[in-house]
């Protein structure tokens, strides 16, 4: 099927080179990284994780977010979601591809990434994120490809593939679930410390997958011919509204509980965030303006859908903005304010702000754009062979 | 014939699948002999402890510290002497940036140091100096427990907190799980950074962590940790067994208050402070 991918318009060529460009830069940066070494990026001895593992953290997310398209049409047998199933299987091939790429990007000595599978830690959650991740990305694998075929050749996938379509749906959960762990049960990092973490990261996860699906799926209506119909993309729109408002609600119970409990460790992440942590005398706020705009686009996304919900409009270009709206907030929320957020006040209480380096976000850049390029060539493939099952019938 | 190629390919993929799995497998159910040793240690400690939250019942050797601060107020001079020492056994690089320093011992002020002790009303003796910290070696180290590689673990034999810098990938979740910032990463080539380089102890390269590591090197020769010696003419740092009553440092805990850095977490740590 890797065939299909072969051929398209100047466009598609031009958007692949687009991207190719992106990832030759990263490359670069990260031949830099590999060779210097790290303190080319803004990490330091006391914000000891930086952007890529906030990308990191983020992706694993949208990767599970695809467990929302998964879910209605296996197990509720919902057949609107029928034709896009596929996308949200393949876009998680893509999201933990880079989220592997960033983890390699982000250790101090990649050659002995080996030595995780070598020397087993089972109480590391590390161990089990490595684990949980590989697994899933198999599991799409398997299942989109065998689907796909059996699409292709027009016969019923075979029944065996369910067994393993109904074990990703537990993996999809586990591997945030999992990434949620890596943070919450780490003694002396408060705003980590809190088992709201994993149900947060999953509702903020089943928001931005199932958004960028349906921005793909406007795209592809746009240039490729695809239209994943108006009953899916509505449905899913609810969906994101839901897991969105979730997502918010659960913010909302971690300022609750910083600020009536009144324990600076609950409250000192929160404010810097957002009102900007005053520290003998300075006032560190460099990420106070993302995260209102992650607040404003959220909430305007979701004023936005539901204006059309309760006027029943319904408009392609409104749905792919507010699905922006609400994928670029969440990203703000997770792929940065989380990460940083945790670590702005360091064990001694001091207090140090990041800032990524040019040679990072370069990386950073290059790793997403390298996750676009797989995305672009599985959706081509998918589309393709819809279009060929249509044309036969 | 098309038959037979599938059957192989089942058969092929079920083998590699089994064969890439296998070092995982024979590692998690063969331990090594330190290993069981080390589920020994945990059954004891699994026993109830004598007091809600107390420490269980000790078994084996567990190094500790105690740090009596009085005797090293208003001589910020044998601070640096202690520091300086540490530097040079353990060619540790001097990097003038913050961001990619590297410390195993330093001084902080009080407020720094026991951040969840009151500095509301803190002694003029505790604004004015500055207090010396270092890795804890936890009883219950987070550290150890975060490592994916196990290239931070446990010596049964000692109770320390040591690092295998071959082994650790550079991940930084020990960094992460630390509570008392103990850890450092070499973000650069350490080596051109140190003035003069002890050939009896390792220099690190880049892209792993470090820390103090109780001088186990030292220890293993019959000397003392390199601290202890550098302010040996006022005494002001203990070193022995915390397991062991007869020991000196068991001795002067027994007598003085001490207090523990963050010990409301659960680390257990085995450094104690007269302040």
């Amino acid at each position: 099927m890797i065939e299909k991918a072969l051929k398209g318009n100047s466009n598609y060529w031009m958007w692949l080179a687009f991207l190719s460009a992106f990832i030759a830069v990263g490359g670069i940066c990260y031949l830099r990284q590999f060779l210097y070494g790290m303190h080319l990026t803004g990490m330091g001895r006391d914000l000891s994780w930086g952007l890529y593992i906030s990308q990191f953290t983020f992706l694993v997310g949208v990767a599970a977010g695809g467990l929302m398209l998964v879910l209605p049409y296996y197990i509720h047998n919902y057949k609107a979601f029928g034709r896009i199933t596929i996308l949200g299987e393949f876009l998680a091939i893509a999201s933990i591809v880079m989220c592997l790429m960033f983890i390699m990007a982000d250790i101090g000595q990649p050659l002995r990434g080996l030595n995780m599978i070598l020397h087993p830690t089972p109480n590391s959650m590390l161990f089990w994120d490595m684990v949980v991740l590989l697994g899933y990305l198999g599991l799409n694998i398997i299942c989109g490809w065998v689907i796909l075929t059996a699409e292709r050749k027009q016969v019923k996938p075979p029944k065996w593939v369910y067994f393993f379509v109904y074990l990703s749906l537990p993996f999809a959960v586990s591997i945030h679930t999992v990434t949620a762990m890596l943070y919450c049960g780490l003694p002396g990092r408060h705003f980590w410390l809190s088992a709201i973490t994993a149900p947060r990261f999953l509702a903020s996860a089943f928001a931005a997958g199932p958004a960028l699906i349906v921005i793909a799926c406007l795209v592809m209506k746009r240039i490729a011919n695809f239209d994943a119909g108006t009953e899916a993309i509505k449905k899913l729109t609810t969906i994101i509204m839901y897991a969105a408002i979730i997502n918010a609600f659960f913010v909302g119970l971690e300022f609750f509980v910083g600020w009536y409990s009144n324990i600076p460790g609950h409250k000192h992440s929160l404010e810097y965030l957002f009102f900007g942590l005053e520290h003998h005398g300075h006032v560190y706020n460099n990420l106070v303006p993302f995260m209102w705009t992650s607040v404003f686009l959220c909430f305007g996304g979701l004023a936005l859908f539901g204006y059309m919900k309760i006027k029943d409009v319904f408009n392609d270009v409104w749905v792919g903005v507010g699905c922006l709206m609400i994928f670029f907030a969440l990203w703000l929320d997770k792929g940065l304010g989380f990460v940083m957020g945790g670590l702005v006040v360091n064990p001694l209480n001091e207090v140090v702000e990041y800032y990524p380096t040019a040679n990072e976000i370069g990386i950073t850049l290059g790793i997403w754009a390298t996750g676009f390029l797989i995305v672009t060539i599985l959706y081509k493939i998918a589309v393709k062979v819809e279009h060929e099952v249509e044309g036969h019938q | 014939m098309d038959k037979q190629r599938r059957k192989f390919l089942k058969i092929a993929g079920v083998t590699v699948l089994a064969g890439m799995s296998a070092p995982v497998v024979v590692n998690l159910t063969a331990a090594p002999p330190a290993l069981a040793s080390a589920g020994k240690g945990q059954a004891t400690t699994s026993v109830p402890a004598a007091a809600h939250g107390g420490e269980a019942a000790p078994k084996g050797v567990r190094l500790g510290m105690l740090i009596d601060m009085r005797k090293l107020y208003g001589r910020p001079e044998l601070l640096e002497k202690v520091m300086a020492v540490c530097n040079k056994v353990h060619n540790i690089p001097k990097i003038d940036n913050k961001k990619s320093e590297i410390k195993w011992i330093w001084k902080t002020p009080y407020a720094n140091a026991f951040i969840d002790q009151s500095t509301n009303h803190s002694s003029k003796i505790a604004r004015e100096n500055d207090f010396l910290v270092l890795c804890n070696h936890c009883n219950q180290p987070p550290c150890v427990r975060v490592c994916p590689t196990k290239a931070t673990f446990v010596d049964t034999k000692t109770g320390i907190v040591a690092m295998d810098y071959h082994r650790c990938i550079g991940c930084r979740f020990c960094m992460m799980g630390c509570p008392y910032g103990a850890r450092s990463f070499n973000w650069m080539d350490p080596q051109p950074f140190i003035k003069e380089l002890n050939p009896n102890f390792p220099a690190r390269m880049r892209g792993v962590v470090e820390k103090c590591n109780f001088c186990g090197e030292r220890l293993a020769l019959g000397k003392e940790p390199a601290c202890v010696e550098a302010v040996k003419e006022v005494g002001a740092i203990v070193f022995g067994d915390l397991n062991d009553p007869q020991s000196e440092i068991c001795r002067i805990l027994d007598k003085e208050h001490t207090i523990q850095r963050s010990a409301a977490l659960g680390t257990q740590p085995s450094v104690f402070y007269i302040v």
